[in-house]
């Protein structure tokens, strides 16, 4: 999980600190002088905390693609009454995270074959990245393409119920551990309504 | 029956149509083969067909498009999907990724039509055993073979039990037995009325069970007519298609000086 969660949230995390880290015009406190960029304390906090939430939101994802199971869930929610036009697009788009940390660690590996230097120094790798991510965006945006088709030629978005053909028993620790889950958001909710902050 | 009238499509930022002024009646119980090179517009005459473009894949429609006897409109591929099924050429691309088993899998378009449970059970059973792939009902649809995910796909889109079907190289993936069984199943389909219109570049298996033919180049309908006759003919082979074995063997006696027997060729 950590590998994938880090796989998903580097490249974005490392741009937006990037960003915060050389061009952050409220900060006073200068740390280093690159060239025209002022790298300051303030800065530097804040491409901290991006990182840190980016993490979070990925290790969220992560989480919840490891621990559920797409169909148990899809069932699930079609037998609460959840329409299927909202569930099956939703379901599929977390099937994608895991196919993309593969399809990228297998264009990794091609583009090494090709001799492309992706575990040699920091200059290297970041020559690296475009071969890597240009082929993953366009492959992930066909596969969407084809899944979007499917779904709507198998009429995943037609009006009135599906058949459903079975739902997923429950655990008893799933069923005390629900409430505790909702009183927990509730709570952290309730928390920032009455102006507590967090990261 | 399905009628296009005039039909030509532009996908969204393309500078030429993929499909220029196509008309073509295809008639219910027919099974009609199109052919063409790579590029010729047959992809998206399967989609113009399923009634996927323009409401799902954008592009400019022109020209009117009729499935028995009524005029399809755009947003139209949610309603359709139990009248004209559609298989693409990509197996992988079609799994929905998210059910465990492959018969989950082709059972969750047939779901999609609201059936009885029991109704639906049979109806997925019934399609693993016309394609002869009960053995793959409770394997990991992401872990078959290109040419299995293949079957897979047909057998949910064969337990839909769509009016017509539309299929973009259904066989492209399989072996000659996975190719004759696939085949043998939609030529029963069409004896009992389906439409069935596959677009494929496997000639000699397709002439097979085709009834009719169309040949396709550059977007635009070159010649249309029973499937016998234009798929044994010189034709094809002109337009960058696969020639039929018997044809391309009469031309090689002919091209070496020598008469070709009066049963070999046109027609094989």
């Amino acid at each position: 999980m950590l590998r994938d969660t880090l796989l998903l949230a580097l490249p974005v995390s490392a741009a937006a600190a990037a960003l915060n880290l050389l061009i952050y015009p409220e900060g006073t406190t200068t740390l280093l002088v690159l060239g025209p960029f002022r790298v300051t304390a303030e800065g530097a906090q804040v491409a901290g905390l991006t990182v840190l939430r980016v993490l979070a939101i990925a290790a969220v994802g992560s989480a919840f693609v490891r621990s559920t199971r797409p169909d148990a869930l899809v069932a699930d929610l079609e037998a609460r009454g959840v329409p299927a036009r909202l569930l099956f697009p939703l379901a599929a788009a977390a099937t994608l995270l895991p196919a993309t940390a593969d399809r990228v660690r297998a264009i990794a590996a091609a583009q090494r074959m090709r001799g492309l230097d992706t575990e040699g120094s920091l200059r290297a790798r970041l020559r690296g990245i475009v071969p890597i991510a240009l082929p993953t965006l366009l492959g992930v945006l066909d596969e969407v393409e084809g899944r979007t088709l499917a779904l709507a030629s198998r009429g995943f978005g037609r009006p009135g119920r599906r058949t459903l053909l079975w739902r997923p028993a429950e655990a008893g620790v799933e069923r005390a551990i629900r409430p505790l889950l909702v009183l927990g958001v509730l709570v952290v909710l309730l928390l920032r309504a009455g102006g507590v902050s967090f990261p | 029956m399905i009628r296009l009238s005039g039909v030509t499509f532009r996908y969204a930022g393309a500078d030429r149509p993929n499909l220029r002024g196509v008309d073509l009646l295809l008639p219910d119980g027919s099974v009609t083969a199109v052919v063409g090179p790579n590029g010729a517009g047959k992809t998206t005459l399967a989609l113009v067909l399923a009634g996927l473009v323009p409401g799902v894949i954008r592009g400019r429609l022109e020209g009117a498009l009729e499935i028995d006897g009524v005029p399809v409109t755009e947003g139209g591929a949610e309603a359709l999907a139990a009248v004209t099924g559609i298989c693409l050429a990509d197996p992988a691309t079609q799994r929905s990724g998210i059910h465990r088993t492959a018969w989950e899998e082709a059972a969750s378009g047939a779901a999609s039509l609201g059936l009885a449970r029991e109704a639906l059970i049979a109806r997925v059973d019934a399609a693993f055993r016309r394609l002869g792939i009960e053995r793959l009902a409770e394997r990991d649809p992401a872990r078959l073979s290109g040419g299995e995910q293949q079957l897979v796909g047909i057998a949910g889109l064969l337990a839909m039990e769509p009016r017509h079907l539309v299929l973009d190289e259904p066989t492209a993936q399989l072996d000659l037995p996975g190719t004759r069984l696939v085949l043998d199943a939609l030529a029963a389909l069409a004896r009992e009325g389906a439409m069935i219109v596959i677009a494929e570049h496997r000639t000699d298996e397709l002439a097979r069970i085709a009834t009719d033919a169309v040949l396709l180049e550059d977007g635009a309908v070159v010649a249309v007519g029973p499937a016998g006759p234009l798929l044994g003919g010189p034709l094809p082979h002109r337009h960058g298609v696969e020639e039929r074995w018997a044809t391309r063997l009469a031309r090689r006696i002919a091209e070496a000086g020598l008469t070709p027997p009066a049963d070999l060729g046109e027609g094989a």
